[in-house]
């Protein structure tokens, strides 16, 4: 049984235009130990989908889903009570924006303080033994001054590790990364990226990272899930995903890597994601396909079988080659 | 024919900073000592970490800012900063030399329509040209960047991050310029789109023999588009060459470690990464000696007593004791 099991997640939003589905049918499953990589366009429901497992939606948005298995609790269907004392101990996350999602008025002690406080029963000097641990567990050198540190005090690097010290207080057992080291350079970039893996192998503590660069993914996934316009449209291990990648998509995506380059031109792909208003009737990505076809325009596809990566394609490609057969 | 565009020779630009609590001043070299040339139809990329001072040398390469000290020869013009330009001089500099940004969305005003976005700088500096002559220039600039006709009436609001940025570039083409600084300007931008500006600025390029100066954190990019690289860290120039030898033979151990650094989309690829201890100094409080020294892995007595210079003689120089 997985660690985490959601199934056809979506997620609305109402607008001053109507409602606006952001997410749109999403599975996730993630086993412990796993290192799963969730890469697509912007705006393509990456982090609303994992806000909307957190509860961090706001009013506006109405979720739905069949089930939202994590560690044998359906988070669907549980009570205030028992969301809580799962979300932010054994599910925690880090937010795309570090500096916004810590306060600025509160020292960096205090806030890691409160965060232990809120989900095990410490004293306070043993909070404050444990806050030490867990800067020094996120290589942040001279723990006690920086506990007495406001975040503006520290740089970009500093406050993501502060970041995450704060999601891994409770030792959870999954740990939501969105987006962590893309403000950062790269060098600092490496070290935060060392880390949360160091984490997940010294603990088993399950990761899912949302990420943009197919670099980060290369390097530190297991398997990766893609994401077009709100869906789920290819997932795969990480070796075969950058090997033969079965959605249009994803090729497509994969060859407008600039170190894939054989030429000064890069392939690129035309247009851009359906917005609101302009959501095809078929497939979503059908308008900047090079496979489309009618049937492509008018019949949305189903999910092709788990050995050419659940693509959501009529005709899901193999080594480059569309399967024009399998419908 | 010498067709150098940019000649830049020890340029520096500092700025007086107030020093916290004490009241005093403190000065940041934002830029030190930065010397390189530019051939049109060339791409040089500046590369290095933030705050390094990529921007700050785009805003002395584009005028924006004066240099603190050095010169600046920008397509025949010396600019020297203990002398001031004259009025003329400065809008015939500022047609040859134009600048795109990173943000697609902050840099264009959004109560103005494309057309009058991409006219204003001709009706600024080109009093002469009529409206109509405004107009049919514009209307080619939009096709140039494969943007629409109809696009020429909307608002930038109206428009994906992609367009904004070829509608950025428009608007930089617009004065002619040989030489166009572009600073971080497919950062913004999403993997599929990027590419589409990316085979942009290289088209324009080969069309109207341009001189780019390229800044970039991503060296996949850089890779792609330099046909030269300046490596720097802390406001200083450690290493330039052609981009083939500073990829393929690094120099200076920094440069060696951003690229080890840099993951590479191909996850069968060994890693073998030089793991860089500790953050980006304070420019404010620079460390003595080489400014690499207290993150560097060959550092020795030297490298914390006095600051390496970069030989401009060589062919691929680097500012280090111990180059690699
Ligand atoms: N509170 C909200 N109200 C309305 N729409 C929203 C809200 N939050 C997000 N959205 C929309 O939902 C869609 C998905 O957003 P999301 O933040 O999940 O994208 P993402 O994949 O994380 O993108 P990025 O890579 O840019 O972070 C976007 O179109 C976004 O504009
Ligand atoms: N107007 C200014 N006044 C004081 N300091 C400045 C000013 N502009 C830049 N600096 C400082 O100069 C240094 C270089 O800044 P610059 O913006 O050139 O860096 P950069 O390499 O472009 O960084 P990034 O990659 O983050 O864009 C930084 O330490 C910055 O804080
Ligand atoms: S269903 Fe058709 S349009 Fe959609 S990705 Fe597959 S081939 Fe392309
Ligand atoms: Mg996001
Ligand atoms: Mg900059």
């Amino acid at each position: 049984m997985p660690l985490l099991d959601v199934r056809n997640l979506s997620v609305d939003f109402k607008t001053a235009n109507g409602q606006f589905r952001a997410v749109d049918g999403v599975d996730v499953q993630v086993d412990v130990g796993d290192v799963l990589a969730i890469v697509g366009e912007s705006g393509s429901g990456k982090s609303v989908s994992m806000l909307a497992l957190m509860g961090l939606l706001p009013w506006t948005a109405t979720i739905t889903s069949d089930s939202m298995m994590f560690d044998g609790v359906d988070l669907s269907r549980a009570d205030d009570r028992t969301r809580r004392s799962i979300i932010g101990k054994d599910v925690a996350m880090i937010f795309q924006e570090p500096m916004s999602s810590l306060n600025p008025c509160f020292t960096v002690g205090f806030q890691l303080r409160e965060a232990l406080k809120a989900h095990l029963p410490l004293s306070r000097r043993e909070r404050q033994k444990r806050a030490i641990e867990l800067l020094e567990q996120v290589g942040l050198p001279e723990p006690e001054r920086r506990l007495r540190a406001f975040p503006h005090q520290l740089s970009g690097g500093m406050c993501q590790r502060v970041m995450i010290a704060m999601a891994i207080a409770c030792k959870p057992k999954l740990l939501i990364a969105d987006e962590p080291t893309t403000a950062l350079d790269v060098t600092i970039q490496a070290q935060i990226l060392e880390l949360l893996l160091d984490l997940q192998k010294d603990t088993g503590m399950a990761l899912v990272l949302i990420t943009h660069d197919m670099g980060v993914v290369a390097e530190t996934a297991q398997r990766v899930s893609v994401q077009y316009a709100g869906q789920k449209v290819e997932e795969q291990g990480v070796n075969d995903l950058f090997a033969n990648p079965h959605h249009p998509y994803t090729d497509a995506l994969l060859a407008a890597l600039p170190e894939r380059a054989t030429t000064k031109h890069l392939p690129s792909i035309p247009g851009v994601v359906p917005g609101q208003f302009d959501r095809p009737a078929g497939c979503l990505f059908s308008p900047r396909c090079q496979f489309a076809d009618d049937h492509c325009r008018q019949v949305k596809p189903g999910n092709a079988p788990a050995e050419l990566g659940h693509a959501r394609c009529h005709y899901p490609l193999i080594k480059g080659v569309p399967q024009r057969e399998a419908s | 024919m010498d067709n150098t565009l940019i000649e830049a020779r020890g340029l520096s630009r500092h700025y007086d900073v107030s020093n916290g609590f004490f009241g005093g001043t403190a000065t940041v070299k934002a830029l030190s000592n930065a010397s390189f040339t530019l051939q049109a139809g060339r791409t040089l990329a500046v590369v290095g970490e933030s705050g390094c001072g990529k921007s700050t040398l785009a805003r002395v390469v584009t005028m924006i800012e004066k240099p603190s000290s050095g010169e600046l020869t920008l397509d025949g013009h010396h600019i020297r900063s203990d002398e001031p330009l004259t009025d003329a001089q400065q809008a015939e500099l500022r047609a040859s030399v134009q600048i795109v940004f990173q943000d697609p969305f902050g840099s264009l005003n959004p109560r103005q329509t494309i057309g009058r976005i991409l006219e204003e700088p001709v009706l600024i500096n080109r009093p002469d040209v009529t409206k109509a002559q405004r107009e049919q220039q514009a209307r080619e600039m939009l096709a140039m960047v494969g943007l629409r006709p109809e696009h020429y009436d909307r608002y930038p609001h109206m428009f994906s991050g992609g367009q904004r940025q070829r509608i950025a570039v428009a608007r930089a083409l617009m004065l002619e310029p040989r030489i166009l600084v572009l600073d971080e300007p497919v950062s913004a931008l999403d993997l599929s789109i990027q590419s589409q500006i990316l085979n942009l600025l290289v088209e324009l390029q080969e069309r109207l023999n341009l001189a780019y100066l390229f800044i970039s954190h991503d060296l996949s990019v850089v890779r792609h588009m330099a046909d030269d690289v300046m490596v720097m860290y802390l406001g200083r120039v450690v290493e330039k060459g052609a981009a083939s030898e500073v990829f393929d033979a690094p120099r200076h151990p920094y440069t060696r470690a951003l690229l080890s650094a840099t993951p590479v989309a191909d996850p069968t690829r060994e890693q073998t990464r030089i793991r860089l201890e500790g953050e980006l100094p304070s420019p404010l409080n620079p460390p003595a000696g080489c400014a690499f020294n207290p993150r560097c892995w060959k550092a020795e007595e030297r490298c914390r007593q006095s600051a390496p210079e970069l030989d401009e003689q060589e062919a691929h120089p680097v500012a280090c004791y111990f180059p690699l």
